[in-house]
């Protein structure tokens, strides 16, 4: 504990000096502020990776004079699983952020930027360990207060604070459940700690229920679950790429974590639960992706996929509540088995897209896939690395998210097998829902790799440099982790499988009845990942022993018999998902302006495509306007002149006292 | 594992080309031609083996590593698949879902290949291929669970072998359903009509053909035999369903081998008396298929 303790302590230093040096112009307070993420993170981890081999849980109590608080943390496995891969990231992320905001460093004081990122690793650290309501809910205030300043890093361009604003005010409608969740639990139990509230468990059905609901909403908003997600399309493109990464790599995942934890406190899940967080997550899922491919920006299109990753993540929640409902110990360990492993991976993966991204952006100064192509040459690093985690993202073999998706398709396969027919056909449905996202996945990483980083560049850029070594090193640490769970997938369940019992409430007999067969199948599928490696380099040498000898020539691109091929006529990011946008043209309700060419000798001919947020445009957007119409009729109210404010709080003052004591 | 378990992957490298050899015959045939020799595709096979390479100067080292990559993968697919009830190499529970992730894998690697081209034709033949498997996987995925609820198990091994003429007579209508479903993948997956057309390589309707354009030489010679097998690996699901158990090994290995080559004879039949369909069909036919193979499992849902 005294190390999470110092950690925490070395985080509020480097805020505190990011703070005090945030006058300097230079870049010292990037590397200080980096480092003492850094060091917080390495502290962190010592106990994280302790607990999670099995070692006692920690806890520490300190009397805090808040009404109900209490400065009462507690490292489980749990918080553990989750702490781990936020540490990591956002020490690797800071390491990025110094490389990545050294061309800021003249321009604008980079104090402010580490302060929040800071307390925003502060925050994260502290929400995962806060073991009181009122703890849990200051640190939660503290991890969205900091990211917003975080979002809005370049608050002068209109479309970031208005990213900004979106976000603020949608993590606080999220609060707002949240805040409605804790009270009722306090109610119910007569206390505020967490402990307590796991002990004891809701007696009425209706009432868990409606926690249950509560829950959803509240930690979903925070994890982007359709359609609450409307803030991380906005957010994450506005954000800088080491923000982003952070963001969506950990912070998005505190919303999974806190519907986890809420899980503990709610007692025997009723068979409806599984089945809203299956539906949540499929549909989330699928719409995420699909919106994801329409996207032409490069973190937005990202940003999109965090919502399919939270989608598939949830998915395997909802299957694992099923299976406990249905007395089905290997679907309920599959099921939270995948949840916790893909939190993992998403983190890797998500996070190393992330800052990729932000490599090419740094280097080209555009987001647009439209006008990228062509820097796999120029940027050799980036984009390997950006191919390793387009591959494991969309969870093909042999990378980590094919561990994970095979645990959810392993979760959903035993489904199908068993009786009854309701829990058969929520199988069927997650597996169609997880074969399309995975099929759609691919379109949309073949279309952002193969734009990015193949072909010709479509636009004239200013010549692309490589990212500098500061960017490379977290991202090539990120690559290996990808890589690292893939062939180490055996020992995942000695990790996961006690965390997931936790999360069901299983006991230990009836999970190592069951285990035997998932552990071995992972085993095979890493030494299978291996056989594929194997054929990859013999097949290699065979190429360069056929090669060997005779001539390699050089041409250019066949064009069917057109000789002076030219960048422009390359398929754009747009034209590659075409058929795809058209099919799901019902519900994207993409904006298209063309402009045929017209008249005998045609000079010009434009098309423009554009895929705005539906939720944003048909739900909130007009909810909104009415809220904001409803307001401006009390504008009357507002007068400006101080003591009528003061009449106000004086008036209802003297209300409340009458109604005390009618 | 012994040495006879290697026989359905041994017979898969040798004999895979030759199933193409079997489509083009019957194309002949019902065109009045002669017709290739059944061994043409070897012929290819060692011709482009022995040229040199030619490269574009647009591509990178993903265009070269792309065909590799994909060889490699279907290999490994090659392995997880049971030659009619003969056991695959390797089996496991829920073997099917790295079965449709290798494929997914192979064919990600030959669209980014045809990307690096900066070529229009080839993103065109990309930007469909991603689509339409995007729609067929599911299909699979769905045909195969429905077997899996019927016969109880997971591993495409198992449930191969234990699909047998009892399933056929109690549950007829849900076979035939699975069995067109998975049918229609095969056409769809193997680039054959009435998705894409094998035969011509430069118009704009293609899909397959069209992406590989820049390839030669050894690359090319890997993606044939890349499509040779996995036009035999998904001919040994639909030989699978079908192929009855004899109680002796090797005749259900020599039934299966000439399942194998009938369900060639078929695909050679379906291509002489079908059109191409025209492309804002196909998602339809792809959907039509995922909807057979999900009736199929409403259908089979009390076993």
């Amino acid at each position: 504990m005294t190390l999470l303790l110092l950690a925490m302590a070395a985080l509020l230093l480097g805020a505190v000096v990011a703070l005090l040096l945030s006058g300097s112009r230079r870049n010292d307070v990037s590397v200080v502020a980096a480092a003492s993420v850094v060091v917080a993170a390495v502290l962190g981890l010592i106990p994280a990776i302790q607990v999670l081999a099995g070692g006692p849980v920690l806890q520490l109590r300190y009397p805090w004079p808040v009404p109900f608080g209490e400065f009462f943390i507690q490292l489980d496995a749990l918080s553990a699983w989750f702490l781990a891969p936020t540490l990591l990231l956002s020490a690797l992320c800071a390491i990025y952020g110094v490389g990545y905001l050294r061309s800021q460093a003249g321009k604008r004081s980079l104090g402010p930027v580490w302060f929040f990122y800071c307390l925003l690793v502060l925050g994260m650290t502290l929400v995962l360990l806060a073991r009181n309501a009122v703890l849990f809910l200051s640190a939660w205030e503290l991890m969205a207060v900091s990211s917003f300043f975080l979002v809005t890093f370049e608050h002068e361009r209109e479309s970031v604070s208005s990213a900004g604003w979106i976000y603020l005010v949608a993590t606080h409608l999220g609060t707002g459940f949240l805040l409605v969740f804790f009270i009722l639990m306090g109610r119910e139990t007569g206390s505020m700690d967490f402990t307590v509230w796991a002990g004891k468990g809701i007696h009425t059905p209706e009432l868990a229920g409606m926690l249950f609901l509560l829950a959803v909403v509240g930690f979903g908003t925070k994890a982007g679950f359709m359609p609450f997600h409307v803030w991380l399309p906005e957010a994450h493109p506005a954000a800088p790429s080491h923000v982003s990464a952070l963001m969506s790599g950990a912070m998005i995942k505190m919303g999974i974590y806190g519907l986890m934890r809420s899980l503990t406190f709610l007692g025997a899940p009723s068979i409806w639960w599984g089945w809203l967080l299956l539906c949540i997550g499929l549909a989330s899922g699928v719409l995420g992706i699909v919106f994801a491919l329409a996207q032409h920006d490069l973190k937005r299109l990202l940003a999109y996929s965090s919502v399919e990753n939270i989608g598939l993540i949830t998915a395997g929640l909802g299957l694992g509540l099923l299976g406990i409902s249905y007395n089905q110990p290997l679907i309920a360990i599959l099921g939270f088995g995948g949840a916790l492993l893909h939190v993992l991976n998403h983190s890797l993966f998500k996070g190393l897209l992330f800052l990729a991204a932000g490599s090419v952006v740094h280097a080209t100064g555009t987001r647009d896939t439209n006008h990228l192509g062509g820097l796999l040459e120029k940027m050799p690093w980036t984009g390997a690395l950006f191919l390793i985690g387009a591959v494991a993202i969309c969870g093909l073999p042999p990378l980590n998210g094919f561990i994970s998706e095979l645990a959810f398709a392993g979760a959903s396969l035993k489904a199908i097998t068993v009786d009854p027919a309701q829990l058969a056909m929520a199988g069927l449905l997650a597996l169609v829902g997880i074969g399309l996202i995975g099929g759609l996945a691919a379109v949309t990483f073949a279309k952002a790799f193969g734009t990015v980083f193949l072909g010709e560049p479509r636009q004239p850029v200013e010549t692309p440099h490589e990212a500098g070594l500061a960017m490379k090193i977290p991202m090539v640490l990120l690559a290996a982790g990808c890589v690292g769970i893939a062939f180490g997938a055996a020992w995942l369940p000695d990790w996961i499988v006690p965390i997931a019992s936790q999360l069901g409430g299983l006991e230990p007999e009836k999970i190592s009845a069951v285990i035997q067969t998932p552990a071995l199948v992972l085993a095979i599928v890493s030494i299978c990942g291996l056989v594929l490696v194997i054929l990859f380099v013999a097949i290699t040498l065979i190429r360069c022993g056929l090669l060997s000898g005779r001539t390699v020539g050089a041409a250019d691109t066949w064009g069917c018999g057109y000789a002076r091929p030219s960048a422009r006529i390359q398929y754009t990011a747009s034209s590659f998902v075409q058929p795809v946008t058209t099919l799901f043209r019902w519900l994207l309700g993409a904006n298209r302006q063309l402009q045929r060419p017209e008249g005998f000798f045609p000079t010009k001919a434009s098309l423009t495509t554009e895929t705005p947020d539906l939720t944003h445009e048909e739900l909130y957007r007009p909810g909104f306007l009415k809220i904001n119409w409803g307001i401006a009729k009390l504008r009357w109210m507002q007068q400006g002149h101080v003591q009528l404010y003061v009449l106000y709080i004086a008036v209802t003052l003297i209300v409340l006292l009458a109604w005390k004591f009618r | 594992m012994n040495a006879a378990s290697f026989i359905p992957l041994l017979l898969a490298l040798v004999l895979a080309p030759l199933l193409l050899g079997i489509i083009n015959r019957t194309k002949a045939l019902f065109a009045g031609r002669c017709g290739q020799p059944f061994l043409q595709t070897y012929f290819d096979l060692w011709k482009l083996l022995h040229k040199s390479a030619v490269y574009s100067r647009t591509t990178t080292w993903l265009f070269r590593a792309g065909p590799m990559l994909g060889l490699a993968a279907i290999l490994m697919a090659v392995t997880l698949v049971p030659l009619g009830n003969y056991p695959a190499l390797i089996a496991f529970p829920a073997d099917f879902f790295l079965f449709a992730c290798l494929l997914g894998l192979m064919r990600f690697f030959t669209v980014l290949a045809a990307l690096d081209t900066g070529s229009s034709f080839e993103g065109m033949g990309a930007s469909r291929e991603v689509f339409f498997s995007a729609l067929a996987e599911p299909a699979l995925l769905v045909a195969l669970a429905t077997l899996a609820r019927q016969t109880g198990s997971l591993s495409l091994s198992t449930i191969l072998s234990q699909v047998s003429g009892g399933h056929w007579l109690q549950a007829g209508p849900v076979m035939a359903l699975v069995l067109t479903a998975l049918m229609v993948v095969l056409l769809a997956e193997n680039s054959r009509i009435p998705v894409d057309d094998p035969n011509t390589h430069l118009e704009l309707t293609m899909i397959h053909e069209v992406m590989v354009l820049d390839h030669g030489g050894p690359d090319f010679a890997f993606i044939l035999y890349g499509a040779a097998l996995k036009l035999w690996v998904l001919s040994a699901l639909v030989v699978g369903m079908i192929a009855p158990d004899t109680g002796t090994l090797w005749l259900n290995l020599v039934i299966s081998v000439g399942g194998m080559f009938l369900v060639a004879v078929i695909v050679g039949v379906v291509e002489s008396t079908m059109a191409r369909l025209r492309l804002l069909i196909v998602p339809q036919l792809l959907v039509g298929a995922g909807a057979l193979a999900a009736m199929a499992f409403l259908l089979g849902l009390n076993k």
